[in-house]
């Protein structure tokens, strides 16, 4: 028996007949989607159900005067219509966002960004909601747009949000202005600013980081059921944090949160699209309610794209203050933010800016200040976190080209002054000048064997020749060498720093072992397609000694699973998936307990061996978890509870600090602005490693995302206010061709405070990516003059910087 | 709006549906076949998740008008395994390979990877991207699904060279 085990897991085994941590196991999930069998929002189809649609605002920014229901309700199968003034009396025009503002369910008076919800139109079908959008009539009054978010402060701005116009105070402190969200500020400003009068160098650099989109392929979506008879309200619907999305809801309803049931069904792609409530949430909830019936509402990729989730519009100005010797000594950044029309950035309570303050990187800098200041436009809300913790990205990329720019500055290759400035093993844990306090790594072993591996002083030598054949005439193309050093701050988080409404970031799980040695194990958190199937039941295996395939995995039903914050952030692993190691740990101390009983001796006489335990020096007498699980159901100790289960909430006592060094060879083709990726290398530590395949995976995909973000990615508005960048044909999605080739790497420097020393991987590609693109971008032009070209690289806009630098005739 | 009877073969089943005039097909497919594995993505074929076989070629079911269809013979993802239940190599391939994460492009993109390898059995990797470029993966980066096509490729040809 156990040699055809052996031979069926074959390759599978890697050492592990358990399936647990360390090993490629192959994913779960994928059996039902090779299939067609996954089950994802649009998926869910009940008796009776009605589908509902949005009427949208054609203009940025406008009054409206009159909505005719009475021409939307004369189309066939069209059964309601719902506007802002049938919200009104439920007091549901408008919702709390996690940021402290409120957000317009649907515009009552006003609209102010293209698209932005007008009516709610529920019919027999989705062909009939169509028809009866296209039929409503609404009569709209233009008001002046305000697009720039550098004029939003200027005392003749339009006046945007009429609604809180005189409200001194926001979430965050005083407001300045009537378009003003919040000014917050993080770090030592007067030491900063001692350290700047002290320095040899200093470099100051405004960093654009735009607009973009997570633009999951499964757009946003729900299914409200509001049975009339219970009062029990079921709602399934594309959530990256369900129950979060209870919780609001009760908040915000008459509806007791016993009596809100919401599943998250398989998701297809989240990128921190998912994390927030938008308005279809709610009308698919209202529309239930006033028509008795389900209703489902999908969201079409143009709605997606203009109205659920921007991430980034950061407009940066940063300042390195450093020794002619290279060493920095102070760091100082200064953000405009643009949060479109409401207020609803995804962040922890605590943090407007979410943990952008991790922009010191991997860097000992001992001075540092920020300051972010939050303005309203007539452009969509959102500012989440796009495949990164908290604004993580825009911290990393205003770091890792300002050591570019300083590089440059003083003419040092920008890998040795990363290497001058590390934050050195013996140094962690490190408290930054911002006073987080990095958990560990070892920078310079990982540094150093990236540049080995893709022979950094190989790469320097072929730029300088191409340089020289530039500079002679023989060739038109450049070569660029992207590098990003970055560190991550993932896994939030702790309950002292990190809350949501006022809910601690902990997450948890729950486990029980069946008599026959199967497990189910629920979490807190939700896949979109990390693979926690897989994942979380190779943790148990491990920690409680069963096949992973014996442990089925559950997440997504706020019934069922134990209250967890979510999938975002790069957090399940880092905290539910401690979560997951404890309860395992807690089946196995009773284990250990029930063995002692059976063998009659102190549970202490007693070892633990992958799958069981045996008396110490006796090893004949052992006895498998299997049947332990067994004996827990018929032979307990005296005075001990029958069953095998157990549940813990985790609240981590620190964040995790995953990181990694990138490398990029890029070449550019003056006269046309095309960048060809020739290499991408990129090293991870994400600490300890969980499932190998599942990593190489997260890293492949999320270095895509960062070549799109960096290299094509763009939500951008014309002088009005119409969006351009809202379908697939404007809005950069890499396809198979242009996707370059990922190589990958590692070390593993395991968390000391993570029961599994695991960090997280997820997100570190896109946080690493991103500005390792457009260093290469940047680098290329280096030497002719080139400081600092902004994002999105596509060829127009290198042609136009190759032409800024009068290396284009014409 | 009356409704039009039309006859299809889909996944080997001949079958009759009553449509409107201006129903897609991926609608009827999806609401009133259930051939739920087929997605919609973007619903202006660029993304293809609602790829189908649809006569021999790959068809993005979101721009097409059932009626259209009529009289054609269907492939989705749902009709790929074996009757036995045996997997498509293909299916096979995404799983081995690690050629999916969130899978909701992976019916469409297995549909298309059907129709690639009828159209070039042995492709370069080269030919795989050229001949996938018309389906977005937002999770995988693609390095996997290539591979997973060439262990499709790899397999099927092996199963030739049995026969």
């Amino acid at each position: 028996m156990a040699e055809i085990l052996d031979a069926r897991l074959g390759d599978k085994l890697e050492g592990d007949k358990l399936e647990g941590i360390g090993c490629k196991r192959k994913r779960v999930e994928d059996i039902r989607f090779t299939q067609g069998r996954g089950r994802y929002i649009d998926d869910v189809n009940l008796p009776g159900m009605l589908f509902g649609d949005f009427a949208r605002s054609p203009y940025a920014h406008a009054r409206i005067k009159k909505i005719n229901k009475a021409s939307a309700l004369s189309v066939p199968g069209v059964v309601a219509v719902i506007t802002a003034e049938d919200l009104v009396p439920l007091n549901l025009h408008y919702m709390p966002t996690l940021a402290g503002d409120v957000q317009a369910v649907l515009g009552l008076d006003k609209v102010l960004f293209q698209n932005q919800e007008v009516a709610f139109i529920v019919a027999k079908n989705r062909y009939a909601a169509a028809d009866g959008v296209e039929a409503l009539d609404v009569d709209y009054e233009e008001l002046p747009p305000l697009l720039d978010p550098f004029k939003a402060l200027e005392p003749d701005a339009p006046l945007l949000r009429e609604d809180i116009k005189d409200k001194a105070d926001g979430a965050h402190g005083s407001r300045e202005h009537y378009n003003h969200i919040f000014t917050w500020t993080a770090g030592d400003e007067a030491a900063t600013q001692e350290a700047f009068a002290n320095a040899d160098v200093v470099v100051k650099e405004y960093l654009a980081h735009p607009r973009v989109h997570p633009c999951p392929l499964e757009t946003c979506g729900s299914v409200a059921d509001m049975d009339p008879v219970t009062g029990q309200l079921t709602l399934w619907g594309t959530f990256q944090a369900p129950h979060v999305v209870r919780t609001v809801a009760a908040l915000i309803s008459d509806i007791p949160e016993h009596k809100i049931r919401v599943i998250a069904p398989d998701i297809g792609g989240g990128f921190g699209n998912k994390v927030g409530v938008y308005p279809g949430y709610v009308l698919s909830i209202v529309a239930s309610i006033i028509t008795k019936k389900p209703v489902k509402w999908i969201e079409d990729r143009m709605e997606n794209l203009s109205s659920t989730a921007f991430a980034r519009d950061y407009h940066i100005t940063a300042e390195l203050a450093a020794t002619r010797e290279g060493k920095i000594i102070g760091m100082r950044s200064n953000v405009l933010a643009d949060h479109g029309a409401f207020d609803a950035c995804a962040d922890p309570s605590k943090y407007p800016a979410g943990l952008y303050h991790i922009c010191t990187g991997a860097y000992d800098i001992p001075a540092a200040f920020c300051s972010v200041k939050g303005v309203y436009t007539n452009k969509a809300p959102g500012g989440v976190a796009y495949r990164c913790s908290f604004r993580v990205t825009e911290a990393v990329y205003t770091i890792e080209r300002m050591i570019e720019v300083l590089a440059a500055k003083l003419n040092v290759d920008a890998g040795d002054l990363r290497k001058k400035n590390f934050i050195q093993p013996e140094q962690f844990p490190y408290t930054s000048a911002f006073g987080w306090e990095y958990d560990s790594g070892n920078y310079p072993t990982a540094m150093a064997k990236a540049m080995e591996a893709v022979d950094y002083d190989g790469l320097r030598s072929r730029q300088a020749e191409m340089l020289e054949d530039f500079k002679s005439g023989k060739s038109r193309e450049l070569m660029g060498i992207g590098i990003s050093f970055f560190t991550e701050i993932v896994g939030a988080g702790p309950s002292k720093n990190c809350d949501i409404l006022g809910i601690g970031m902990f997450d948890s799980c729950e486990i029980r072992v069946h008599p026959t040695g199967a497990a189910i194990a629920r979490l807190g958190t939700k896949s979109q397609g990390q693979g926690h199937e897989t994942t979380y039941a190779q943790i148990l295996a491990t920690e409680i000694g069963l096949p992973a395939d014996m442990i089925k995995i559950e997440e997504g039903d706020t019934d069922t699973a134990p209250y967890g914050l979510g999938t975002y952030g790069s957090r399940s692993t880092p905290v539910a998936g401690a979560a997951c190691a404890r309860a395992g740990r807690k089946i196995r101390h009773k284990a250990q307990m029930i063995a002692a009983h059976i063998f009659k001796v102190h549970h202490d006489d007693l070892e633990w061996d992958v799958d069981g335990f045996a008396v110490k020096g006796l090893p004949e007498k052992r006895i498998a978890m299997k049947d332990i699980a067994w004996a827990a159901y018929n032979n307990v100790p005296e005075g001990m509870e029958m069953g095998l289960e157990a549940v813990d909430y985790y609240d981590p006592p620190n964040f995790t600090y995953p990181y990694g060094a990138y490398f990029c060879a890029m070449r550019i083709d003056v006269d046309t602005g095309v960048c060809t990726v020739d290499r991408f290398y990129a090293l991870d530590d994400c600490g300890t490693r969980i499932n190998p395949m599942i990593i190489e995976g997260q890293v492949h995909g999320g270095l895509t995302e960062a070549f799109a973000v960096a290299m094509g990615q763009l939500i951008s508005f014309d002088e009005t206010g119409n969006i351009l960048g809202a379908s697939l044909m404007d809005f950069f999605l890499p396809t198979a061709v242009e996707t370059p080739k990922w190589e990958t790497d590692y070390t593993e420097v395991p968390s000391p405070h993570h029961p599994i020393g695991a960090k997280g991987i997820g997100e570190c590609p896109h946080v690493g990516g991103v500005p390792c693109f457009s260093n290469a971008v940047n680098d290329a032009f280096r030497a002719l003059g080139g400081t600092h070209t902004h994002m999105p690289h596509t060829p127009a806009n290198v042609w136009a910087y190759a032409r800024s630098l009068g290396l284009v005739e014409g | 709006m009356a409704k039009k009877l039309i006859e299809l073969i889909v996944n080997g089943e001949a079958i009759e549906v009553a449509v409107n005039p201006r129903d897609l097909l991926v609608h009827t497919l999806r609401e009133d076949l259930k051939l739920t594995g087929v997605h919609i993505g973007c619903e202006t074929s660029h993304c293809a998740a609602c790829t189908v076989d649809l006569d021999g070629c790959s068809v993005k079911s979101c721009t097409m008008f059932t009626v259209q269809a009529a009289g054609s013979e269907i492939k989705t993802v749902e009709g790929m395994a074996a009757p036995d239940g045996t997997l498509h190599p293909l299916q096979e391939g995404f799983r081995e390979m690690h050629g999916l994460q969130c899978g909701y492009c992976t019916p469409g993109m297995i549909m298309r990877a059907y129709r690639l390898l009828q159209e070039n059995p042995r492709p370069t990797e080269e030919e795989i991207r050229w001949g996938i470029s018309g389906n977005i993966c937002r999770c995988t980066g693609y390095q996997n699904i290539v591979k997973a096509i060439q262990y499709a490729s790899d397999k099927l040809r092996a199963g030739e060279g049995a026969k």
